[in-house]
């Protein structure tokens, strides 16, 4: 399990991180969108990796805290993706803008003469 | 402000929050409405400010400083977010509010007609700016950092045109991969300490074990680095001079206060979370990499100052020269040296955002007199126009006795931000030598950072005057060109402020000494937010 996850995470990251550093701006935003699923991942595994444990414990008494996953690092992934859809397609508006006024698709604006 | 006074905290936040959302109510056309509502979010919040710097001044309980907070739907204190305003944060959010006054008031004279929505997106980066200087909680500081870059975005572009939307791709790439970053160092510090809460931190950082610190110390450099690129340290800023020199002059203007975003928050969680109470291995972890990566920015920005032709790229510069000595400076202290290079970087970096502002709105006025560019309007800039729409700025009052005003405006920033008496600048850098030669311990790096200042200084003058001699005396511009009172004002208010924080020298200075005080006790910090009283808990004693 924790294998599988990380080595998830590990792909997920290495994928984006060699995207974003190549020239076309379409790589450079699959590049960010793979980055965020390794972060968001990232940021899950934080609270113990448990499956099959509800986050929300019962109203009163002892509970034993180890028979329940951690609730807050799945709050912060939400929060996260929400914020990260949100950049991202942002940064699709500027891209395509980008294009239209640069007329290439080159992250510099203008593409680089052999 | 005696109605509900423990709310006032949360102002600065709420108040640009509903302004920026009501103005997008409002027709595109009707942006006298829109101005209003900016300008009176911006007063309001700026008087807020004032009256929690009044408040976090005063000097008993807790070795002379006080702190307030604010429980967010009153949770106690390490499971609910907090605000924390003590006198940092309360001096960035008056600094914030000087700055946005001006840069509004400047956007009416035309800037806020080239496109839509300025207003709301300027009320939206005053709120995420706010919010990251009271936030006390890691993840929140997250989620404000993500909306004033978003408004950030949005503003960097506003206008259009080739130029803003080339630097503005380098600019939000390399933003979002610094949000990645900051929320990988987030989750690591949160899975080895179990909390994000920046107080609960202080305490619980000394009870680390060692198998525990080089997780945690990995997890604080990722979550630096994303700071760094907002700070604008070399090598992560080689994106700052074309986004800052692209945006237009108020946009510019208010971004002058970004990267001290960047540097208030490594400034505060350096002395929070790895100040003397850390334990051996945390304590003044990563001091040298600040004081290293800021003198870099800092050599960086005078070559940088010296090379650009245009004065944009040199106020962009400008920043990055501001910002490294802070840095710089912040390493030295938290690495043990005096508290007074501290202290004196703060005072010097409240008078150089005033100056790099001042300069941004001084770019086009003065364009205007090289006889480069007629009026903003006329710019080969998209223009968001209705026909039925008056094509001239809505209130057209030029100034008299225009040259000579501008030029002393222009010799005032020039002063301030090249560090010659009799002006802040001077002052503060001044006390950053004074305290550096005090500072024994670090021998060449101390006397490095001396000569950078030195040399910065005479750079920025350099660089300044060359381009004050082109515009002012080498103009060949028969009529002064129109400038508008709305454009003149701003300005002058700004030069205004530089020359009061030059005059009230030892107050402010003051402030500052109490300031770094402040930061070098975090345990104080720490006990105080925990300690926070629930406003239920309080009614039930009453």
């Amino acid at each position: 399990m924790e294998l599988v996850l990380s080595a998830a995470i590990g792909v997920l990251a290495a994928s984006g991180v060699w995207l974003i550093l190549r020239p076309r701006t379409f790589q450079v935003i699959i590049g960010l969108c793979l980055l965020s699923y390794a972060v968001n991942l990232f940021i899950f595994s934080t609270g113990r990796v448990m499956p099959g444990v509800p986050p929300i414990m019962p109203r009163g008494g002892f509970v034993d805290p180890t028979a329940y996953a951690d609730p807050l690092p799945q709050a912060l992934v939400l929060t996260a993706i929400v914020i990260s859809f949100a950049t991202t397609a942002l940064f699709l508006v500027v891209m395509i803008a980008s294009r239209g006024l640069t007329g290439t698709d080159h992250v510099d604006g203008t593409e680089k003469l052999p | 402000m005696s109605v509900a006074p423990e709310h006032l905290i949360i102002a600065p936040i709420v108040v640009p929050f509903l302004a920026g959302a009501l103005t997008l109510v409002y027709d595109e056309r009707q942006r006298r409405a829109k101005l209003a509502i900016g300008l009176l979010s911006c007063d309001v919040t700026l008087l807020a400010a004032i009256e929690l710097l009044a408040r976090s001044k005063g000097s008993d309980l807790t070795g002379g400083n006080d702190i307030g907070f604010y429980l967010l739907g009153d949770w106690s204190a390490p499971y609910g977010i907090v605000l924390v305003v003590d006198r940092l944060s309360a001096m960035m959010l008056v600094l914030t509010g000087l700055l946005a006054l001006p840069a509004l008031i400047f956007s009416a004279a035309g800037t806020h007609r080239q496109g839509q929505h300025f207003h709301a997106m300027f009320q939206f980066l005053l709120m995420g700016l706010n919010g990251a200087f009271l936030t006390g909680d890691l993840f929140n500081l997250f989620v404000f950092f993500e909306v004033l870059l978003a408004a950030s975005y949005g503003l960097l572009l506003h206008g259009g045109g080739e130029a803003k939307v080339r630097a503005g791709l380098h600019y939000i790439a390399i933003n979002l991969a610094a949000s990645l970053l900051f929320l990988v160092g987030v989750s690591l510090v949160y899975g080895v300490t179990g909390t994000l809460n920046m107080a609960h931190l202080v305490q619980l950082v000394p009870t680390l074990g060692d198998d525990q610190r080089p997780l945690f110390h990995a997890g604080a450099g990722i979550m630096a680095v994303a700071f760094l690129v907002k700070a604008g340290i070399w090598p992560l800023s080689l994106w700052l001079p074309s986004a800052y020199a692209a945006g237009a002059a108020p946009v510019a203007a208010l971004f002058a206060v970004m990267t001290k975003v960047g540097v208030y928050v490594l400034v505060r969680l350096s002395f929070l979370i790895f100040g003397a109470h850390a334990g051996a291995s945390s304590a003044g972890f990563g001091a040298q990499i600040l004081l290293a990566g800021g003198l870099a920015t800092l050599a960086f920005g005078l070559l940088g100052v010296l090379a650009s032709r245009e004065m944009d790229r040199v106020a962009a510069f400008m920043v990055m020269v501001s910002s490294g000595t802070v840095i710089a400076a912040a390493g030295i202290v938290t690495g043990g040296g005096p508290a007074a290079v501290l202290s004196a970087a703060l005072f010097y970096m409240l008078g150089s955002t005033l100056a790099v502002s001042a300069v941004f709105l001084l770019i086009e006025p003065m364009r205007r007199l090289g006889g480069e560019a007629e009026l903003i309007l006329d710019d080969e800039t998209d223009d968001y126009d209705d026909p039925d729409d008056d094509p001239r700025p809505e209130i057209v009052l030029v100034f008299p006795g225009t040259v000579t005003v501008l030029s002393l405006a222009f010799a005032v920033t020039m002063i301030a931000s090249a560090g010659l008496p009799p002006l802040s600048g001077f002052i503060g850098k001044l006390g950053m030598v004074q305290g550096l030669l005090e500072d024994t311990g670090r021998g060449g790096w101390a006397w490095g950072f001396i000569a950078l200042l030195f040399l910065s200084g005479f750079a920025t003058l350099i660089a300044t005057l060359r381009i004050g001699i082109r515009t002012f005396w080498g103009s060949e511009a028969i009529e002064p060109p129109r400038i508008l009172a709305l454009e003149f004002a701003p300005i002058l208010l700004l030069v205004g402020l530089l020359v009061i924080l030059s005059v009230k020298a030892n107050v402010t200075l003051g402030y500052m000494v109490d300031t770094t005080d402040a930061l070098l006790h975090p345990t104080i910090y720490a006990e105080g937010v925990l300690g926070a009283p629930r406003a239920e808990d309080a009614e039930m004693m009453e």
